[in-house]
């Protein structure tokens, strides 16, 4: 009778193996369960990661010119973070502790040189535009934050949606603060002159600029987005009680 | 086995640095034909470009000058291709096509070699000259083509390796390069090419050599003010024998 009980166990443990890729809660779970979902709405809210968090805040900093390489970056990181966190999360029971951060970035390069090698060969012109980004891309602290605070303890799918979803606030933050500053600092949205044309005089002008509008250069610069990303985080405290720490 | 024994961390290490370089690699030779053709037809489409615009005109109808396009029909207007000395003598079985200025530049001077593109569109002769220097993180190259008085810019087209966005990187944008337009690069007998000026005051005066500036940008344009001059006073001598045979014929 025991030995039986023990066969069976053993037989549980056997195929518990064989699914390598899901752990049992997992198993037992819908797909976009309650819990699922929040992974992916959190980072948008409540946990994001540049206005709770304050992390990749230096990347918000120096592509936020301009809406279209921000929104370029921010699908760039989407699937950069989606593929790391799953690829990491299925290593997650081989890597060596001692030398993960080491395979973190192996991993996050990796991924990166494929993005830009087939960027290269099948959409030349995206690749022209992202150009530097896609390097940018393996120094973000908020990748190799979820890798190592996500990904290693955690199932693929499981993985797989809190990469979607913090990459996704970060893109959110990044496309807000890159809507202000182009708006302010050039005058435009995705290159389009919203505001009237300015011309060398203003008999020349239009719009916004006959009536004597400057463009605010400040919002070219770097510190400007620290403001904006400021600005950003005092409307979603004030909006949203929970981030208030209390002292 | 234990996870953190140092011949787990070794094999393990190893066994990662193998695979990713094999996948990579491979990755890499294999997109590399594709990505080399794309690099070819964006070289013929930059030098179109320059004094063709964002369309190509064939019998009345106008075609987007797309990197295909401008492949197909890159033989049909640049019908003469020049690899000169720095005296301005065309060197002999040198393709101007393959040069890499890249390369060209890190030579001494009278090594290097300069291409040039002569051609014809709409019954008008245009010389075709490729450029390349330093912006602010990374190399910056552009095209220039001039009209057939050799001084005045029919158009220019530049590019770059890593400029900030927004900032540097704004010298691709149109109406950075539409203003070199009908700008010239002779000031009196020597060619200065165009400065990009901040606070420049000139308006639309295509008579001073200079150009308004990108708000932000001061190291990028400074660049392209000296890949200007740098790369276009060595053509001077080709320019002056195109003049003279230019009056002999006439």
């Amino acid at each position: 009778m025991s030995q039986e009980i023990k066969d069976t166990n053993e037989a549980k443990k056997k195929k518990d193996e064989l699914i390598l890729f899901l752990t049992k809660t997992e198993e037992r779970e819908s797909l976009l369960s309650k819990a699922n979902r929040k992974l992916l709405s959190d980072p948008l809210d409540d946990n994001n990661p540049i206005t709770v968090q304050v992390l990749g805040i230096c990347s918000a900093l120096a592509i936020t010119v301009q809406l279209k390489p921000a929104i370029v970056m921010s699908v760039a990181v989407v699937f950069v973070m989606a593929m790391g966190n799953v690829v990491i999360s299925l290593l997650r029971n081989l890597v060596p502790n001692r030398i993960r951060i080491i395979v973190q970035l192996v991993v996050v390069a990796s991924l990166v040189i494929v993005v830009d090698q087939v960027l290269k060969a099948y959409l030349y012109d995206v690749s022209k535009q992202l150009s530097i980004f896609i390097g940018l891309i393996i120094t973000n602290c908020i990748i190799m934050g979820r890798l190592e605070a996500f990904a290693l303890g955690n199932g693929p799918w499981k993985s797989f949606l809190d990469g979607i979803g913090n990459a996704a606030g970060y893109g959110l933050i990044l496309i807000i603060v890159a809507f202000f500053r182009e708006l302010l600092g050039s005058g435009k949205l995705f290159g389009f002159e919203v505001l009237g044309h300015k011309g060398l005089t203003l008999e020349e002008s239009t719009g916004l600029y006959a009536l004597g509008y400057e463009n605010n250069g400040f919002f070219l610069l770097s510190p400007m987005a620290l403001i904006v990303v400021g600005v950003v985080i005092w409307y979603q405290r004030s909006r949203n009680r929970k981030l208030i720490e209390e002292n | 086995m234990d996870r953190n024994s140092n011949s787990y961390i070794f094999i393990f290490s190893v066994i990662m640095v193998i695979v990713v370089a094999v996948v990579l690699s491979s990755l890499a030779t294999a997109l590399k034909p594709m990505q080399s053709e794309n690099v070819r037809q964006e070289k013929m489409q930059n030098i179109l470009k320059t004094f063709v615009g964002d369309s190509l005109k064939i019998d009345g109808k106008s075609i987007e000058l797309t990197r295909a396009v401008a492949s197909e029909k890159y033989n049909d207007y640049v019908l003469n291709q020049y690899a000169l000395d720095y005296k301005g003598a065309n060197k002999d079985g040198v393709d101007a096509f393959q040069v890499k200025l890249a390369e060209e530049l890190k030579k001494p001077l009278e090594e290097q070699t300069f291409p040039l593109y002569e051609a014809t569109y709409e019954g008008k002769s245009y010389y075709v000259i490729p450029l390349r220097g330093a912006g602010l993180w990374n190399a910056i190259w552009g095209y220039v083509a001039l009209e057939e008085d050799l001084n005045t810019i029919k158009g220019v087209i530049f590019d770059h390796a890593g400029e900030t966005a927004g900032l540097g990187a704004e010298i691709t944008t149109d109406w950075f390069q539409e203003s070199f337009v009908n700008e010239k690069i002779y000031q009196g007998q020597s060619i200065v090419g165009v400065e990009v000026k901040k606070g420049y005051q000139g308006g639309n005066d295509k008579g001073d050599n200079a150009v308004n500036a990108i708000s932000g940008a001061t190291i990028t344009g400074d660049g392209v003010t000296a890949m200007m001059e740098e790369r276009l006073k060595n053509y001077k001598d080709f320019f002056e024998q195109k003049k003279q045979s230019k009056v002999a014929i006439r």
